[in-house]
């Protein structure tokens, strides 16, 4: 389980929202599958994954908004999987935001204080629109708003209330890049000031990592990996990961050796270093390695870097340059399509369509798989083709 | 002639437009007008003079306020019934899936699509069988049966646009499930529950093949006017007709003065 997000925690007590062998089913339709996870109080979580792998279902259950047909909701040692929406702690920010037309901004954002009976609302409610930026609004209609700002209404309905956990269900879906960034940022800053505990629902994986503190992958009503953005990208367990979260260059072999902390693997008769202890020789192995980790050179890469020890051999067959860095697409001689990212920090050598080169890289930067697991679903928005594994 | 031919284009639409309206409201004007007539001798067709007398004293004609009051009653009870009844039905239909939902649907409809005179005579057969005597009850009781869909349908067409989860974000936010029926679905169903109470009380305040079959003694609003016309419509029931016109504008203006206030407001 991840680190505490350190002071951001409420001085309360473990308040972690946990889900504990969580299951859904709709009819013979297991959206859900016995999840179970931790999301410390205080952190800002993200679940991540397609549409379809029942992470909206997750959050609907936490909300009580879905009744689970198996397992707890528990916020600290209370269990408050059978309590009603209106009894629990938590609210929601909608992806459609839902916000009542027929009431203007300021009452649908007074709407849960006064519900739960509080009096002189008015201060409180403009100090939250003022939070978030819509001081001024409060008399108009949410028809009258763009999305974005009803999409700050939208967090300030759910924020006044002061949950111990905000659930954000894909809530910058509907807005234009631009504006998505911004509001990001904004999120994350609302975050840090009030403290509460966000979990937020997204399929975007570059979303999730911009603001999360820590990221769960969702596939198939299951969580696939758990842990910081950086741990997720440097280090994904499976197939699936690392493709679902930038792309990789996956390689499937079988084991030579094991040589102290690392294993020689053995990939149509090139031999690669990936580090730990991958298993018994013979037995096959799989593992990858990011694009921007690796290097096309011509001639031998050790004489460059030392550290250089992974090396495949290949003709580069697409090169595009996209101003940040340069995209090559090298063909190895088992007919697989490597991609390398070159910054472009100037001073690369330049290597032409055509060119033989080796793309080599460090042992260390090379990720294992979990074997046999964790396949790409056939309806995945599925890693550029350049980057799809083609060996058998 | 160039000119000639752009001006009519130009002004085409506008000009079928006004006929239209001069076709929907001259019916209307002329009721109006003839509640003013100072009429002489038994029929109210020629304009005669102007005069005040019948909407001074609308009462006199023998039976017809007794008429009045009775369409008004029938109406009120009908439409306070047809719409509770029409208004738990829509939502039970949009809401809820349950066997024979679908055939439910297709027999709320029937009512509508069945010709009056079928619809008077069968029911006036039902409670003659029934040994029923018909009247003021057995009104009502016709009113309510063929409002009712009026109701449905309008109620329906209003809860099919409903987003349920403004139902959700009510509960997430507090409000137990009267209190999200009270604050979210009531208030946003409602311009659909006053369309459809509207049309029931205008349907049954107006009908009269049905209530013909069904009033034994009872006579209604439009029964009277029947009766009249054999003898000479006198200008005294224009004035209940431009009156329930003036009404109905009032209704209807009002009703938008307050949407203007309330925004203008906020």
């Amino acid at each position: 389980m991840p680190e505490r997000s350190g002071a951001d925690g409420p001085a309360l007590g473990p308040r972690d929202l946990r889900l504990v062998g969580l299951r859904k089913a709709f009819g013979s339709a297991v959206a859900v599958d016995d999840l179970t996870l931790t999301v410390p109080a205080g952190s800002f979580f993200a679940l991540l994954g397609p549409s379809g792998c029942g992470k909206t279902t997750t959050l609907r259950m936490v909300a009580g908004l879905e009744t689970p047909t198996a397992g707890q909701v528990l916020l600290g040692e209370e269990d408050i999987s059978r309590r009603r929406p209106y009894e629990r702690p938590v609210n929601t920010v909608f992806q459609s935001y839902a916000l009542f037309p027929h009431l203007s901004v300021e009452e649908n954002v007074a709407f849960g204080l006064r519900r739960r009976g509080r009096k002189n609302v008015k201060g409180v409610v403009a100090e939250m629109l003022e939070l978030v930026e819509l001081g001024g609004f409060g008399r108009r209609r949410p028809g009258q708003l763009s999305g974005g700002q009803q999409q700050r209404v939208a967090v300030a309905r759910a924020l006044i209330n002061e949950p111990e956990v905000l659930l954000l269900d894909e809530p910058l879906g509907a807005l234009d890049l631009k504006l998505r960034r911004q509001m990001q940022l904004e999120l994350k800053r609302i975050q840090t000031r009030v403290g509460s505990t966000f979990v937020h629902v997204t399929h975007d994986q570059e979303e999730a990592m911009t603001m999360a503190d820590t990221i769960a992958v969702m596939n198939a009503g299951r969580v696939e990996q758990l842990g910081t953005p950086r741990e997720l990208y440097e280090r994904p367990v499976t197939r699936y990961v690392a493709n679902f979260l930038g792309q990789s260059n996956i390689l499937d072999g079988s084991v030579v050796e094991v040589r102290g902390n690392e294993t020689l693997v053995d990939v149509h008769g090139v031999g690669l270093l990936v580090p730990g202890r991958l298993g018994a020789p013979g037995s096959t192995a799989s593992f990858g390695v990011r694009p921007e980790k690796a290097l096309a050179v011509a001639g031998d890469p050790t004489h460059r870097d030392p550290a250089l020890r992974n090396a495949i051999p290949g003709t580069v067959t697409d090169v595009s340059f996209t101003g940040l860095s340069t995209q090559y697409v090298v063909r190895t001689p088992w007919d697989q399509e490597l991609g390398v990212f070159t910054q472009n920090a100037g001073g690369e050598t330049l290597v032409r369509r055509g060119d033989p080169v080796v793309v080599a890289w460090r042992p260390e930067h090379t990720f294992p798989l979990a074997a046999g697991t964790g396949a790409m679903p056939d309806d995945e928005p599925a890693a550029p083709p350049v980057m799809a594994p083609v060996s058998s | 002639m160039n000119a000639v031919v752009q001006a009519v284009r130009r002004h085409a639409v506008m000009a079928v437009g006004v006929l239209v309206l001069v076709y929907l409201f001259l019916p209307v004007a002329v009721v109006v007008l003839f509640s003013f007539n100072d009429v002489t001798g038994r029929f109210n067709f020629t304009w005669q003079g102007f005069t005040l007398d019948a909407w001074r004293h609308p009462c006199r004609v023998p039976g017809m306020c007794e008429a009045v009051t009775a369409s008004l009653q029938i109406g009120a009870i009908a439409t306070v019934v047809s719409t509770a009844l029409g208004t738990l039905l829509a939502f039970a239909l949009v809401r809820h899936r349950f066997r024979g939902r679908e055939s439910t649907s297709l027999l709320v409809f029937l009512p509508m699509a069945t010709p009056e005179v079928v619809m008077g005579a069968s029911l006036l057969t039902l409670f003659v069988n029934a040994g029923v005597a018909t009247g003021f009850a057995t009104i009502v009781i016709a009113h309510i049966l063929f409002t009712v869909s009026f109701v449905v349908v309008t109620v329906k067409a209003r809860l099919a646009g409903f987003d349920s989860r403004l139902e959700e974000a009510a509960m997430d936010l507090y409000a137990n499930e009267w209190q999200t029926f009270r604050r979210i679905t009531l208030p946003l169903a409602a311009p659909g529950i006053l369309s459809g109470a509207l049309l029931a009380f205008a349907l049954s305040f107006d009908d009269f093949i049905i209530t013909n079959f069904n009033s034994g003694n009872t006579i209604t609003f439009p029964m009277f006017v029947w009766g009249a016309a054999q003898r000479g419509v006198p200008p005294e029931v224009n004035v209940v007709g431009a009156a329930m016109f003036v009404l109905a504008l009032l209704c209807v203006g009002g009703a938008e003065l307050l949407r203007r206030v309330r925004t203008a407001r906020r």
